[in-house]
């Protein structure tokens, strides 16, 4: 209606044309940034870790291409990049399953109805505020000092805190459980505090999955006569299947983001101004990240069930 | 029942067999149960509530000790003699009000640009058909996937020497002007969909506008309104879960950020995230106090003072937040 009584424009374009015009008006902001910040500054990330970089305010920024020579110095010659990167994978490997585990039994719990769910609510999803790095810092302290027993922030802790960990690990020691299992346990009470913390977006997202599955479907399980097992295997997962790897995904770039081996790059070039290094241990980190991401997802993509 | 009260003489064998025994039995059961499901769920909940909220009582506490209490072995979480004097330090070296309105003036502002940003970025992936559309979206989550740490030396650079186009040196035959230490680069990069985890935002408001009814745009095309219109005044009211979402999640993480912050090195006297972190060397330089333990003590006080804006906040809305995640098909 609108477009009849507009003028004609010299351009005479379809239906179609104008709502694709409009579609790329409403896009256009986002359009340009994607080419102008992200993708051009992609092209600058590969570009700069092929060069020599050097930065003066009074020059300007000055290239020099050297091909492949920081990635052979990443490889060979710098001291700490694989460690750093191994055990950054690793632990994101380690915590990613207890994450998706225990955010999904939280959010189980949280979706049943009882007195004092608001509060409940309000208090799981706090480590989402609480995340800041300056905060953070402060908080991680307070948390050592808490649970000295477990984390041994330091001895006299220890000993505030009640909990002697070398007690614990006496006491299952004598229990001739193998050192290998004890030290996983003991790894992962360590980790409580850094799953429960990282897992508050996810809770969220589990928690709308879990809404969004139809009752009629826990109905028929119940006239069916389906234990409270079954059903959780038989519809509870499998609906919330597709939401696991949204989970996954968010998880692995979260952990990616406040890794240890975006810290090294980023003081490389902060602190010793080494800056094609630093592009050089980006481009490394990312697309070994990125890998692992595409595997895992296509692994669980084989498995999921999409409803509609 | 009535039949086993009013003739006691039932052998208990015979009770036992009974349905009447039999379905006592389940009853029992059943709430025996439920009360240990409960029970458990308490425990469990009881436990995480405690990892979570030890550590912010513990810094609660411990910005009202005194000396003396510092250093008392014998004081744990409750203060003997409580002390308000590292609140007014901390205020006074934090600059705290001043600071804290520029960087609410700060969250708040690149929270609006996201809002709108992003949602006519989701909006138009929902709604309208054109070519390249799928590779765009692709593109989309690709910035999802890749975060901007990844290219946080080529956004420094980018900002160090801003020169878009070249049209800077071709006045000043320069380098380009040097936006670190001010907000401008975070302002920009939300204004053209590539702030804070802008792809998520995107993503999620996709999701929600593809699951509102087209009807309602139709309606509103028959009654003569043009496309912007449409989307101010009848599609963005309806999608205040949407809405409501993406503004928590923005303001918070981007009032805790730190990459926007150290990335761009944005001034202490705008981001009071920032000024935190050199709190401690100020106050201990400024008040000569060499006990790290005492130190401590102040800065938990200014954490106390930085966090209680966004829980604020987060309390006011957190209701309709999770309300709006729940309604927003945030999971699609």
């Amino acid at each position: 209606m609108t477009a009849i009584r507009r003028k004609r424009s010299i351009f005479h374009l379809s239906y179609e044309q104008r709502n694709a015009a409009r579609g790329y008006r409403f896009i256009l902001p986002w359009l340009i940034g994607f080419l102008v910040f992200y993708a051009g500054c992609l092209v600058q990330l590969g570009e700069f870790s092929l060069s020599k970089i050097g930065l003066d305010a009074a020059t300007g920024m000055t290239k020099e291409y050297v091909g492949f020579s920081n990635y052979i110095e990443a490889f060979t010659s710098h001291a700490t990049f694989k460690q750093t990167l191994t055990s950054s994978l690793i632990d994101m490997m380690i915590d990613l399953p207890m994450i998706i585990f225990f955010s999904l039994f939280v959010a189980m719990m949280l979706n049943r109805k009882f007195k004092g769910r608001a509060v409940v609510r309000a208090i799981f999803f706090l480590p989402i505020i609480l995340s800041a790095d300056a905060v953070g810092n402060a908080i991680t302290r307070a948390t050592e000092l808490v649970n000295a027993g477990v984390s041994g922030a330091s001895l006299e802790a220890a000993s505030a805190g009640g909990v002697s960990v070398a007690y614990y690990m006496e006491l299952f020691g004598e229990l001739a459980i193998p050192d290998s299992i004890l030290g996983y346990i003991v790894d992962t009470v360590n980790r409580i505090s850094t799953i429960i913390k990282g897992s508050g977006v996810q809770i969220i997202l589990f928690i709308a999955a879990l809404q969004s599955i139809p009752g009629s479907l826990y109905e028929v399980a119940r006239i069916e006569g389906a234990t409270g097992y079954e059903t959780f295997w038989k519809v509870t997962f499998p609906m919330v299947m597709p939401h696991i790897i949204t989970n996954t995904i968010y998880t692995v770039v979260d952990r990616f983001t406040s890794s240890e081996v975006i810290g090294l790059a980023t003081r490389t070039y902060k602190e010793l101004y080494n800056y094609g290094l630093s592009s050089a241990f980006s481009v490394v980190s990312t697309l070994v990240t990125i890998l692992i991401l595409g595997l895992i997802v296509y692994l669980l993509n084989k498995r999921a069930f999409y409803y509609n | 029942m009535t039949a086993n009260t009013a003739s006691n003489k039932l052998t208990w064998r015979e009770f036992r067999s009974s349905p009447a025994y039999a379905n006592r039995r389940d009853k029992t059961l059943t709430g025996l149960k439920n009360f240990a499901i409960g029970l458990f769920r308490l425990i469990v909940i009881a436990g995480i509530s405690y990892v979570i909220l030890a550590p912010v009582i513990n810094i609660i506490a411990n910005s009202f000790f005194s000396r003396q209490d510092s250093i008392n072995p014998m004081v744990f979480t409750i203060p003997i003699s409580p002390t308000l004097e590292r609140y007014t330090m901390a205020i006074k070296y934090l600059d705290y009000l001043p600071v804290l309105g520029s960087t609410l003036l700060y969250v708040f502002g690149v929270t609006l640009i996201q809002l709108l940003v992003c949602s006519m970025a989701g909006y138009g992936f929902a709604r309208y058909k054109f070519p390249l559309k799928s590779i765009l979206f692709a593109f989309v989550l690709v910035t999802i996937v890749i975060p901007l740490n990844t290219i946080q030396f080529p956004l420094y650079t980018t900002f160090r020497f801003f020169d878009p186009l070249g049209i800077v040196s071709l006045f000043n035959g320069g380098k380009g002007i040097n936006l670190l230490q001010t907000p401008w680069p975070t302002v920009l990069m939300s204004l053209f969909g590539c702030g804070l985890r802008s792809g998520l935002y995107i993503y999620i408001f996709n999701q929600f506008f593809r699951g509102l009814p087209k009807e309602i745009e139709e309606a509103a095309l028959v009654d003569g309104a043009g496309t912007g219109r449409t989307y101010f005044t009848i599609m963005m009211p309806n999608a205040a879960p949407a809405v409501i979402t993406v503004a928590v999640f923005s303001i918070v993480w981007q009032y805790n950020d730190s990459f926007f912050a150290n990335t761009f090195n944005i001034s202490d006297s705008i981001l009071v995230t920032r000024k935190l972190e050199s709190l401690i060397n100020v106050i201990a330089n400024a008040e000569k106090i060499q006990t790290i333990r005492e130190q401590q003590l102040y800065f938990d006080a200014g954490v106390v003072l930085v966090l209680v804006p966004v829980v604020v906040i987060y309390l006011l809305l957190q209701r309709r937040f999770i309300e709006g995640v729940e309604r927003s098909g945030i999971v699609g």
